[in-house]
């Protein structure tokens, strides 16, 4: 951890959280465009087009319409509570950014000062980020309950119980990334990884954290909150205007918070990707180079997000609640176990880098191996007789096309 | 010493609130902000652990009270100021005195001890020291305190566990029976019908009405029914629309 954070002069701190405020803001627009664009084409559509350069503009246009609209107050609402709950959300979605490193110590251009393209950093950043996910979780559920409507309402306790349960499969899974860094400040998580990613040594931690963390953002195929089908629109139903719009942020700005989450713990943070960090005695990885890498990989995310979106339909809440709870965390917790036990015996030289790799080449076929067995054979429907009877069960049925009908 | 003083008034007067909020789940959003301000005062101290730990922490635990306010109490009632158990207020206080007094003792004892200061105790850095206190010499009431707090989850659980009497029936079973009822005693397998989509209003207390015109008593929900709110016969509506129309018309000449 750089000894100069907390230790800088109030402008440099109020710079970087300005920069980092209208980076959000900007990157939200640029979201929404993009997750319209991808899907579209996903759909073969165009997707819009119109305002600007690439239709970059619409999400712009959108925003001051959606701004300019009025503002209800429904009257069976909790006011008090109803004005806060979207300040609640939004709020803690960029506190969390405080502790995000951007890249590494940099000049700031026209003066001589040195500073880390990171706002500040804890001991215990990476929870920091986790306390920060939870008080904007208070947004939704007080909206549910403040709204003064039954959609609402249960859009609002869906989400709280599935924040909580994935939050637990979330906080499973860095776990192994602190045994491996020895440290939970994210600055010290990123040096950590300057000769390997941790999604490789870690990947089962990887892939349960790309899942909670869809889980953690009520986004497809996790959005049970808000539900179309089932609750309008779940918290947000009654909500309008700008404070529709705080909703609308807070859930993009989340959604760049964890994949920045993820990029930080497993992708190696603002390091140039492999073949580049050799260029040149890796010249990449210093100046303001990083900041593009570290936007690249958080829009590596973002498409997958889309892609989820596009792809899969929406879960069933009960198949989805025993997933969180009978699968991922079960499985996390074993892999935890495994993960101190590895680096437990590495550290006493009782475990070479070889045979680690033997281990792991044979773990993942047998993983494999598993898709090959077959599913539990369903008991087949009894045949069907040969001729049909026209009125089964009291009921005229249509006969199948190769039956014949009876001959009586 | 300024982030107390500013914190402080906002304590108390939350601290009040939760004491004195007419509907539960203010008085939880008042703890709420108890605890995260208690957990900036810790962050102040140099304790960043303790500070995320505390915000993780009770936000989970406050998210269940609001959990359980909302299941238990329900979502628009307010306190009941009867008391339901004899004597309950008087020994709750006589509790609350005893609990107070031993805190402040215990602590005021603890305050007076020597202190080693925070840099002796955070040389590792802050995490480490607090690991090292929870998992060496204070191991054992770590232990025990997990192993309540295990007690106490398996023991709610215990309670709120129903035991199935019949197999819970799959969508293809629940399916083939409603098929079976309906050729049995005509009963239509689909969801209900919706109320009011052919009738004059799309209200949920109306009833749709058949092509014949009688209203369809099943496509109210049964609570509506229960609290008599469904609204029957239409024949006000009617003459009143029949009025307006002979108005119109007499005006017209």
């Amino acid at each position: 951890m750089s000894s100069l954070f907390g230790h800088e002069p109030f402008w440099v701190i109020a710079l970087k959280a300005v920069l980092i405020f209208v980076f959000l803001m900007v990157y939200t627009l640029f979201n929404i465009w993009f997750e319209r664009r991808v899907v579209a084409k996903m759909q073969h559509r165009i997707g819009p087009n119109v305002n600007g350069p690439f239709g970059l503009l619409q999400s712009l246009a959108d925003g001051v319409k959606l701004a300019l609209k009025e503002d209800i107050v429904v009257k069976a609402a909790d006011k008090i509570v109803y004005i806060l709950a979207p300040i609640l959300a939004t709020i803690p979605a960029f506190l969390a950014w405080a502790v995000i490193p951007f890249g590494p110590t940099v000049k700031i251009p026209f003066t001589d000062r040195m500073t880390p393209l990171q706002l500040t950093d804890l001991p215990v950043a990476v929870l920091y980020i986790l306390a920060m996910t939870s008080i904007g979780v208070y947004g939704i559920v007080l909206a549910g309950w403040s709204s003064g409507s039954i959609y609402a309402l249960l859009g609002g306790m869906r989400s709280s119980a599935q924040v909580i349960s994935y939050e637990v499969a979330m906080g499973l899974s860095f776990v192994s990334v602190f045994m491996y860094a020895g440290s939970m400040s994210t600055s010290e998580i990123v040096s950590a990884q300057h000769s390997t990613w941790f999604f490789v040594p870690l990947f089962p931690s990887f892939i349960i954290y790309c899942i909670a963390m869809v889980g953690e953002t009520n986004r497809a195929p996790f959005d049970l909150p808000e539900a179309e089908g089932e609750l309008v629109g779940g918290f947000h139903t009654e909500y309008s205007s700008l404070k529709f719009a705080l909703f609308f942020l807070a859930e993009y700005v989340n959604m760049v918070t964890v994949s920045a989450l993820a990029t930080t713990l497993f992708l190696g943070g603002w390091r140039a990707p492999f073949g580049l960090s050799q260029v040149n005695d890796g010249v990449l990885n210093t100046g303001y180079w990083p900041v593009l890498w570290f936007f690249g990989k958080t829009l590596a995310f973002i498409f997958m997000f889309v892609w989820l979106r596009g792809t899969l339909p929406r879960m069933r809440y009960d198949q989805f609640m025993s997933f969180g709870w009978k699968v991922l965390i079960p499985v996390s917790l074993v892999w935890i176990v495994a993960v101190a036990l590895i680096r437990k015996l590495k550290n006493e030289d009782m475990l070479g880098q070889q045979t680690l790799m033997w281990v792991a080449i044979v773990a993942g076929v047998l993983v494999l191996l598993t898709f090959l067995i077959p599913e539990k054979k369903t008991p087949e429907p009894p045949p069907e007789p040969d001729e049909v009877d026209a009125f089964a069960g009291g009921y005229p049925v249509p006969p199948m096309p190769e039956a014949k009908p009876r001959s009586s | 010493m300024t982030t107390f003083w500013l914190l402080a008034p906002i304590m108390v007067i939350a601290a009040l609130g939760l004491l004195f909020a007419k509907k539960a789940v203010h008085a939880a959003l008042c703890l709420a902000v108890v605890m995260i301000s208690l957990a900036i005062l810790y962050a102040v101290q140099n304790a960043p652990f303790l500070f995320v730990v505390q915000i993780i922490v009770y936000t989970g635990a406050i998210m269940m009270l609001f959990l359980f306010v909302l299941m238990l109490v329900g979502v628009e009632s307010s306190d009941a100021v009867k008391e339901t158990i004899r004597g309950q207020r008087f020994v709750a206080t006589v509790i609350g005195l005893i609990f107070g007094i031993t805190a402040v003792l215990a602590i005021g004892q603890t305050v007076t001890g020597s202190v080693k200061g925070l840099n002796a105790a955070n040389t590792n850095g802050n995490p480490y020291g607090l690991a090292q206190l929870l998992f060496g010499k204070y191991v054992l009431a770590f232990e025990f305190t997990s192993a309540l707090l295990i007690t106490a989850a398996v023991g709610a659980m215990v309670l709120a566990h129903k035991e199935l009497l019949v197999p819970r029936q799959t969508q293809a079973e629940i399916a083939a029976r409603r098929m079976r009822e309906y050729a049995e005693s005509g009963r239509h397998p689909g969801p209900l019908p919706t109320p009011g989509v052919f009738a004059r209003h799309n209200a949920v207390d109306t009833p749709a009405l058949l092509p014949d015109g009688t209203p369809l008593e099943s496509s109210i929900a049964s609570s509506i029914v229960a609290r008599g709110q469904q609204r029957d016969g239409f024949d006000d509506d009617i003459d009143k629309v029949v009025e307006q129309l002979d108005d119109v018309e007499g005006t017209d000449k």
